[in-house]
């Protein structure tokens, strides 16, 4: 489900580039009609399709909550979650100006006085949690970039490291994020111990959970980018006699930020997919606890709540995939080589 | 003029492969002078592109070896500059950067910032480049890459420059152009040069010597012929010149007659 959204919206994202393209260069107006057609039409047809099939199937099934919710009342349903946001925004500012308006009294009284600044204890709202999890899903992924990335170009370079620990690598790669949860939970319980914690457990276990399921695919394609890196490349570098850290950064990090960056868009994509597991069972409060939760809750409204989260997402799944490729763009020197 | 600038002393290298250690080269011989041009000729898979790796410090001759002004070569260095055959620019700098990676690492102690970028074009000059310095190499011709390759490696100012078939990967046109370039350039600076080529015509009009190899495997060298043309030399008039035809057929008969493919 999530390559084919993927697959549309890249579709949609290149059709509007081959159109901008075809009007500046000025051809024919019948061929930039038939781009449109083929660049933005299609998509939408096919969405169009999409959704009438939805909501003639999610017709005929009935549940213990209900009926499935068609495209309709899941429209409806984000409509609801993006008020009640708005509406929780709105009771937050009052708390706050009452507690100013009560300090300011206070000091007026008795400028001596302590005044104490509580935050405000609303339950979060969709945008906020949609919101955590983007930063749990990006710290656990720069942690792993972090980790992942000095590995694999010293496995790279050095083929008797990659030997000794590929099988560690390999042993680790396939496995689910749901089998690290537990143990990352009980030795953050055991380490992270903090009367004034910076950061709540919940996040560091999911994060760290996504830290450990992003590390393998940078790792891989960072080993293998750098150590097909071209062999003359490696002879100009011993003929210059170039020092270790010069080689580094002159030479291999740049020729294989190709590589790397496929693995880092693939470690992203999997982050991002273990994180809404991740919280659930951690109880961080993003969406994958948005999912559980409505799931737990049992309304009549929780499946159409749950497929906003669905495409909520799928979309963010997306634009991070695509911050990734603007990102590529912005450091590689190969301009050609980034747009796939 | 020191008469034993390049010492190549029975040079035999052994690769290892699967049916025990083949044999690439056995036995090489070679003394070259300061200042001197050879060209290494031969058919593909002879071992040329070895020995001028094992020159360059690449590859480690399994006995015998080289000295370079009396001291042994026994890894890369900048003094024995290389010219690979697909110009290895690095493709994320720019032509002036891929000549300043060079310099810098060669002259960072010695020369001051001015004096460094100073150096850098002046090569870029020399081989005619200097109106492209900011391109990176997608944005330039095969012939104009290699130009810079070769300014990258003047730039170092070698004791020994080596060339791996430069202008091999290049058309007939701008070939003929790189070659006068070079003898232009070489003019100048007088450099101890080895290259390799597959050309005949090349070798005869650039080199003072051709070293002409036998076919592997235990390839070795056949014959050197010394080419006693005056410089400068001119393409179109040599064209006709006797004792350049007759040098052209020798190496051809060596290659052809008394060295052919026993099978392509």
């Amino acid at each position: 489900m999530s390559t084919q959204l993927m697959t549309m919206f890249e579709n949609v994202r290149f059709g509007m580039i081959d159109n901008m393209v075809k009007k500046f260069r000025g051809k024919s107006i019948r061929g930039t009609l038939h781009g449109m057609a083929k660049g933005a039409l299609l998509p939408l047809l096919a969405f169009g399709v999409f959704l009438m099939l939805w909501s003639s199937v999610a017709a005929q099934i009935k549940t213990s909550l209900g009926q499935v919710p068609g495209p309709v009342q899941v429209w409806e349903q984000g409509v609801t979650l993006y008020n009640e946001h708005n509406q929780e925004r709105v009771k937050e500012q009052a708390f706050i100006e009452r507690q100013v308006k009560r300090n300011e009294a206070k000091l007026a009284k008795n400028p001596d006085a302590k005044v104490k600044i509580r935050p405000y204890t609303g339950k979060p709202t969709y945008l906020d949690q949609i919101w955590t999890s983007i930063v749990t899903v990006a710290t656990g992924f720069l942690i792993a970039s972090v980790i992942a990335i000095p590995i694999g170009i010293i496995c790279g370079l050095s083929s008797t490291i990659y030997t000794a620990i590929n099988p560690l690598i390999q042993i680790f790669k396939p496995v689910s994020p749901l089998a690290w949860l537990p143990i990352v939970t009980m030795i953050v319980s055991a380490v992270y111990i903090s009367d004034d914690p910076l950061f709540s457990k919940s996040y560091l276990n999911s994060a760290i959970t996504v830290t450990l399921c992003c590390l393998w695919p940078t790792i891989i394609n960072t080993t293998v980018g750098v150590s097909s890196m071209d062999s003359d490349l490696v002879n100009v570098s011993r003929v210059l006699r170039l020092g270790w850290a010069t080689k580094v950064f002159k030479i291999v990090l740049p020729s294989s930020i190709p590589m790397m960056f496929a693995g880092l868009r693939v470690s992203l994509g999997i982050g991002w997919m273990v994180l809404i597991a991740a919280e659930m069972l951690a109880q961080n409060p993003g969406l994958g606890k948005f999912v559980w939760d409505e799931f737990q809750n049992g309304s009549s409204d929780s499946l159409a709540r749950i497929m906003v989260a669905v495409f909520t997402i799928g979309l963010i799944g997306f634009l991070l995939d695509w911050m990734m490729l603007q990102l590529q763009r912005f450091v590689s020197w190969d301009k050609a080589a980034t747009v796939r | 003029m020191n008469n034993e600038h390049l010492l190549l002393s029975k040079v035999t290298i052994d690769f290892p492969t699967a049916n025990g250690p083949f044999r690439a080269l056995d036995d090489v011989n070679l003394s070259i002078k300061e200042g001197e041009f050879v060209s290494l000729i031969g058919h593909s898979g002879c071992g040329k592109s070895t020995v001028l790796n094992i020159v360059a410090g690449l590859h480690r001759a399994t006995s015998g070896g080289v000295l370079l002004d009396g001291r042994e070569v026994n890894e890369p260095g900048p003094e024995r500059a290389v010219v690979f055959q697909n110009h290895s620019l690095l493709p994320w700098l720019t032509a002036y950067e891929n000549v300043e990676l060079a310099v810098k690492q060669v002259f960072g102690n010695t020369k001051s910032k001015a004096e460094m970028g100073e150096w850098i074009r002046h090569n870029l000059e020399l081989v005619h480049m200097e109106h492209a310095m900011d391109k990176r190499p997608s944005e330039i011709s095969g012939g104009m890459k290699q130009r810079v390759g070769i300014a990258r490696a003047l730039a170092m100012e070698p004791k020994v420059l080596l060339m791996d078939e430069p202008f091999g990967a290049l058309d007939a046109l701008t070939r003929a152009h790189m070659q006068d370039s070079l003898m232009e350039i070489q003019n100048e600076l007088c450099n101890t040069v080895i290259m390799i080529t597959h050309d005949v015509d090349e070798a005869v009009l650039l080199s003072d010597r051709i070293v002409m190899m036998t076919n592997g495997p235990a390839a070795t060298i056949g014959e050197i012929l010394e080419i006693e043309l005056e410089r400068p030399r001119e393409r179109l008039s040599l064209a006709n010149d006797k004792q350049y035809n007759h040098y052209r057929a020798e190496v051809l008969k060596f290659l052809h007659e008394r060295h052919g493919r026993v099978a392509a």
